[in-house]
């Protein structure tokens, strides 16, 4: 039977109720603000200009950007074949191990233009390795992938922190990190590139990475849309049974489309590594995988909606560090507050505001295009 | 020979304290589990409940006082959790991560605006922690070789909460296997329709399981901060909610068997800190990390099937839809 | 419709009216799903102590009518009396309280449970088990001695046969008390023998005052155990009958009704060579056995009907046929290519070889709801060449398919953005039959050809099928429309159960006589050992015009 759901149009599908989520979430996290004794007036006019206030704010806020990007394409790949990868975290772990190996093993022989595409690469195959066990598991053996992908992230940062404290460690030294690497392996900072036209401005940790983040949401878009695989990638998703009967083999799908997933949530490794610490390090992907799924969920699972939400998030984080200055009761952790808020009413409240817009939208066009479906 | 037990015998003694508030989170996850709905949030409410416990428990002064308050705190996040997915029929995976996030956000958001102290609260002590309690009788029986030493140095000197857990799993067994509450709450995990058509409310059925979870949850997060140690630091349950989902998942979603994958991991984690820089004879050194990492990868080795076949509760995930 | 003659029916029938009040009553029940009616205005008599039978085709609303009893659904308008005492039954809980237990077609029970357990979930009488698990068991063992329902208390449900499972459903029932017991198609899960069990048992219950409504489509069973039976046709009750007065003809013609035929404008089929024969397929799924041998071969330039109640092996024929579910015994030929369940193809490899399929229900595979129409419009044939470039998709291409295959079949609005969901059922079907048509394939499989279209459409799509089999195609048609069948097919094969028991050639068939078949009960054949059976309907093969029906 047709539910009456079908046929709210797509401006409030996809437009007005995300909106009044987003909104819900806003209003919930200021009511925090408020709580805690601050003005949530003046805490949003702190934190848009700690984001965006001067060259320095923005290139953090676009640095957090980048990384928020390539968790919230992965995550909302697996998504789109209806898998919850919750594991870019330990996928960007491993990422980011295979691009300090690389670098630390050719940094010495070979100049930047050689390792870039090679770190690509090399990262892109760690994190689809790391994401192709709990795949597999899930296409042949049934084991429920959220769980595995929560297992495998705690498994990925044991395995660093072994490789780290045991192997990489720098003779002598105190702490799990590896040797920084040589200029040879560093990607340009936006400092240094826009020294090459002779603008100078203020250094931040944002990367050339940024277009690698970009032309990933280019490439998920026309994988997701314009590619036969991207195809039965979103048939499975929407209808299993559909998918069959196409012809698609189901099992293949799942797994590959977990290991584009674990090769984008990879490349927080690339900007880490190569842009930002110049060295293998713990704790390098710090919460942007979970945080991914907050973003694919607020960008509806679209790309511009990512790269949007990957703004926001990044702005949330760099003004939420600025913030956090200005008020000393305010902490940065204010932003994962907001996040939880967001990814509650945004992804499981999500159909919470809807009978009540139904209802409403119903009350006030008149019953003729609503009988469309049967 | 003396030192050798010694040592096995405060390896076991950690292990019961580490392995508190794993059995009480695992406990929680199979209430909540068996009536269909996941619970990965079992780290979230953790985390709020040692908040909530040092807090109520600084400002009172009374750690009976913080556990309450950290049974409300969780009950709550239980109950916000039910809201997503029993009446709105949310993701129940995306609600759990929604509310772990919130609760590392809220704890330090409002830690710091409450005791300004970057997110620690003061440091308890006297009557605002649960401090050990010595068994009738240690003292006397302590000389007594290996069973005195036994009772003196492992069963006794525990906080109250560290006995509440591991009688919470007898309790629990009890509760899902002897009452009419457990009878329908392992039914509703397999086949709500049965329940339904028995004339039972689903939806009433799987809130008592949830808030079940979140007593559960709370007593082991005031464990956290009152009675293992004296303050709420960030982050503090650092990933034991997730091993505790583990373990219950080990386990096979039921009580005994969790009790013991939880005293497995905790000893793992035991003897983890002893056996570092350890050379054991015939395997060498083992990597600290390699033991940290083993509960969860004995638990993806259990669910790919190669040992036993741990078989969830068949309606897990789904929300209940009556109408077809 | 006969209206008519089922009033003066009723009439006869409702002449003795004096004693007890009747254990149900409904008056007036309706109920709707959004625009179906699935009830409307239906009353209902069951007198205490007796086997009543409701029988009816897929979809007449006898599950509907069952479910309102029960409380799992509330009626729309209508009263329930019980015992002759007006009630509101508003859930389950209700329904049980005032005596009623129903056994659904799908057991309502918890595979990790004791019988014991199962029996007593809901009903423990306590907040501790120990205790009333203790009565329970006593009650539990004195219930089963009374009525002869045998089952281990403490057998873990999930291990029994299906007829256990049942009897412990039965079990459930009578131990809440109930005093009016229904059963929903009851015997389709179960072997013969199960079956003349169960009616054992519906007999001593009948004789301790148990009043009893029995759903089903088979004619034989309404005639072997029922006391008075209510023929349900779209909705609506159309005929009451004490069953001793009434005969399985009858019922069959009431079941179907005098449906005018839908007129099809067609000549007579010139079948030609042998495209498709699938030889002895046979598949299991959880020890029901949902295909029983089947042979059947689809020759070029006819129509091959299917016609059946459903859930009797149609879809997984269907399935079979077409590479979704792989063969486990059996063997399909098409053109050169054997298909055994060694040599597997994939739905995929079927189209290549020119198998053209139109699920029986689009919307759960036939195309994705969430999909533009352009996309739907290529499901299955989205790695073809003519979609693609090198690595992307040539969306020009897949939007002038789309634009084609709307225009050539009329699909409105014509509009390939448009997503697959908010096309109406018919511009949806046309669609699919579009795409699956459109590449001329030597077979195609339809189910259900016009599920959920509007009248237009209907003539529209059978139109398409005639000319494609007049074009040399082979066409096998799946439908729980009976006129459907009989105006479109050339060759009807009526299957019962998995099994294929009867073969009417499409000129001479009526519904009638197809309606005892779907009942299993035009045909004493159709018991025969599948050995025997298959030998004989292979037999017959050549001559399309022998009737199989007695």
């Amino acid at each position: 039977m047709s539910s009456p759901s079908k046929t709210l149009p797509a401006w409030i599908d996809v437009g007005l109720i995300p909106l009044i989520n987003i909104t819900f979430a806003f209003i919930v996290s200021g009511l925090v603000i408020f709580i805690i004794g601050e003005d949530p007036i003046e805490a949003v006019k702190l934190l848009v200009y700690g984001a965006f206030g001067n060259d320095y704010n923005l290139g953090y806020t676009l640095y957090y950007t980048t990384n928020f990007i390539f968790t919230g394409l992965a995550v909302a790949v697996a998504f789109h074949a209806s898998l919850f990868n919750i594991g870019g975290e330990g996928q960007a772990y491993i990422g980011g191990l295979g691009v300090g190996l690389l670098c630390l093993a050719l940094d010495q022989y070979v100049p930047l233009w050689v390792i870039l595409p090679l770190a690509i690469i090399v990262s892109g195959l760690f994190g689809a390795a790391w994401a192709y066990i709990p795949a597999y598991l899930q296409a042949y053996r049934g084991s429920h992938i959220v769980i595995t992908t929560i297992m495998f992230n705690f498994i990925a940062y044991s395995l660093i922190n072994y490789i780290l404290t045991n192997v990489l460690i720098e003779p002598g030294s105190g702490s799990p990190e590896s040797r920084d690497l040589l200029e040879t392996a560093h990607i340009p900072t936006f400092q240094d590139a826009f020294g090459w036209f002779g603008i100078k401005i203020e250094y931040t940790p944002l990367n050339l990475s940024i277009l690698l983040a970009l032309i990933s949401s280019v490439f998920v878009w026309l994988f997701l849309w314009h590619t036969r695989w991207g195809y039965a990638v979103r048939m499975l998703g929407f209808n299993n049974n559909a998918a069959n009967y196409s012809g698609i083999n189901t099992r293949r799908v799942i797994v590959g489309t977990m290991c584009l997933s674990g090769a984008l949530a990879s490349f927080v490794g690339i900007n880490e590594i190569m842009g930002v610490h110049h060295r293998l390090i713990m704790d390098f992907p710090a919460g942007y995988g979970y945080t991914g799924i907050a973003v694919a969920l607020m960008g509806r699972n679209h790309p511009i909606g990512i790269v949007i939400a990957s703004l926001l998030f990044g702005a949330l984080y760099q003004g939420g560090t600025e913030l956090s200055f200005e008020i000393s009761t305010i902490q940065k952790e204010m932003v994962l507050t907001i996040q939880g808020f967001v990814i509650l009413f945004c992804g499981a409240l999500a159909y919470m505001a809807r009978p009540t817009i139904e209802r409403f939208f119903f009350a006030l066009t008149p019953k003729n295009q609503t009988v469309a479906a049967e | 020979m003396d030192d050798t037990l010694l040592l096995l015998i405060s390896a076991l003694d950690s292990t019961l304290r580490v392995s508190t508030p794993l059995v009480l989170c695992a406990m929680a996850g199979i209430f909540s589990e068996r009536s269909g709905i996941i619970d990965i949030s079992l780290e979230g409410k953790l985390l709020a409940g040692a908040f909530a416990a040092a807090a109520a428990a600084a400002v009172s002064g009374s750690a009976f006082v913080g556990l309450g308050a950290a049974i409300m705190t969780s009950v709550v996040m239980a109950l916000l959790h039910g809201f997503a997915c029993i009446t709105h029929r949310g993701n129940q995976v995306v609600s759990g991560l929604a509310i772990n996030i919130l609760a590392s956000g809220l704890t330090v958001t409002l830690g710091v605006a409450w005791f300004h102290k970057g997110g620690q609260t003061p440091t308890l002590s006297g009557d605002a922690r649960f401090s050990p309690i010595t068994l009738p009788g240690a003292e006397t029986l302590a000389d007594i070789p290996l069973l005195g030493q036994i009772y003196t140095e492992l069963l006794s000197g525990h906080n109250l909460l560290v006995y509440v857990a591991f009688i919470a799993v007898p309790i629990t067994w009890w509760i899902l296997y002897k009452t009419r509450f457990g009878l329908r709450l392992r039914a509703v995990g397999e086949n709500p329709q049965a329940v339904d058509t028995a004339g039972i409310s689903v939806t009433l059925l799987r809130y008592r399981a949830v808030i079940c979870a979140g007593i559960l949850c709370g007593i082991a997060g005031a464990y956290l901060s009152t009675g293992q140690n004296a303050a709420f630091g960030k982050e503090m349950s650092a990933g034991q909610g997730y091993i505790a989902l583990a373990a219950m998942i080990f386990g096979k979603w039921k009580p005994l068997p969790g009790l013991l994958a939880c005293l497995l991991f905790g000893f793992l984690d035991a003897m983890a800190v002893r056996l570092q820089g350890v050379s054991l004879p015939g395997i060498g050194e083992i990597p600290v990390q390699f033991m940290q990492a083993l509960p969860y990868i004995l638990t993806v080795v259990l669910l790919a099937g190669f040992i036993g076949k741990a078989v969830a509760p068949k309606a897990i995930g789904n929300p209940y839809v009556k109408e077809r | 419709m006969s209206i008519k003659s089922i009033t003066t029916g009723q009439s006869d029938a409702v002449g003795e009216q004096s004693a007890p009040p009747p254990a149900i009553e409904l008056k007036a029940i309706s109920k709707s799903f959004g625009l179906v009616k699935a009830n409307h205005n239906v009353d209902l008599k069951v007198l205490p102590g007796t086997i009543h039978g409701i029988i009816g085709e897929n979809g007449a609303g006898k599950s509907t009518l069952m479910s309102i009893l029960y409380g799992f659904y509330e009626a729309d308008s209508g009263d329930i009396f019980i015992h002759g005492h007006k009630k509101t039954i508003h859930s389950s809980r209700d329904a049980i309280s005032f005596g009623i237990g129903m056994v659904h077609q799908h057991f309502m029970l918890v595979e990790t449970f004791t019988v014991l357990e199962n029996v007593m979930l809901g009903a423990e009488g306590g907040t501790l088990l120990n205790e009333s698990s203790k009565t329970a068991r006593e009650e539990l063992i004195k219930l089963s001695k009374e009525y002869s329902l045998s089952v281990d208390p403490d057998a873990l449900t999930g291990d029994l046969p299906v007829g256990l499972q049942q009897r412990v459903e039965i079990l459930k029932a009578l131990y809440r008390g109930a005093e009016i017991l229904i059963l929903d198609e009851p015997t389709g899960v179960l072997t013969p023998q199960e079956t003349d069990q169960l009616f054992k048992i519906l007999d001593i219950l009948r004789s301790r005052g148990v009043s009893i409504i029995l759903i089903t489509h088979k004619l034989q069973e309404i005639m072997a155990i029922t006391d008075r039976v209510s023929v349900m046709r779209a909705g609506t009750m159309v005929s009451e009958r004490e069953t001793v007065a009434t005969s399985k003809n009858e019922l069959a013609e009431l079941m179907v009704g005098r449906k005018v035929l839908l007129e099809v404008d067609k000549t007579d089929a010139n079948p030609a060579e042998i495209l498709l024969e699938a030889t002895d397929l046979t598949h299991e799924e959880g020890g029901v056995v949902l295909l029983d041998s089947v042979s059947l071969n689809l020759r070029a330039g006819e129509i091959v009907g299917i016609a059946g109640v459903s859930g009797n092996g149609q879809t997984q024929l269907l399935a079979a046929l077409s590479g979704i579910c792989p063969l486990q015994k059996g063997s399909i030929q098409i053109g050169d290519v054997k298909i055994t369940p060694k040599a597997h193809y994939s739905p995929k490899e079927f189209r290549d070889i020119g198998v053209g399929h139109v699920p029986e229900d689009r919307h759960r595979m036939g195309m994705v709801n969430a999909f533009a129409a352009r996309e739907t419009a290529i499901m299955g044939f989205h790695e073809d060449p003519a979609f693609n470039g090198k690595i992307l998709m040539d969306q020009k291409a897949i939007e002038e398919n789309c634009t084609r295959l709307m225009h050539d079949y009329d699909v409105r609005p014509e509009d390939p953005s448009l997503k697959s969901a908010n096309f109406s059922g018919g511009n949806q079907q046309k669609l699919v039959l579009a795409r699956e048509m459109d590449r001329n394939p030597k077979v195609l499989l339809v189910g259900q050809p016009t599920r959920g279209v509007d009248i237009g459409a209907i003539e529209f799509i059978h139109k398409n099928l005639i000319k494609m089999r007049d074009a040399g195609s082979a066409i096998l048609i799946v439908s729980v429309e009976l006129e459907e069948i009989m105006s479109l097919s050339d060759r009807i094969l009526v299957m019962f159960e998995g099994r294929i028991v009867g073969e009417v050639s499409g000129k001479d068939a009526n519904a009638q006589q197809l309606g005892l078949l779907m009942g299993n009960a035009g045909n004493q054949k159709a018991d025969l050992p599948p050995d025997e059976k298959n030998k004989d309907i292979s037999n017959r093969k050549n001559d399309h015009s022998e009737e199989v029906a007695v």
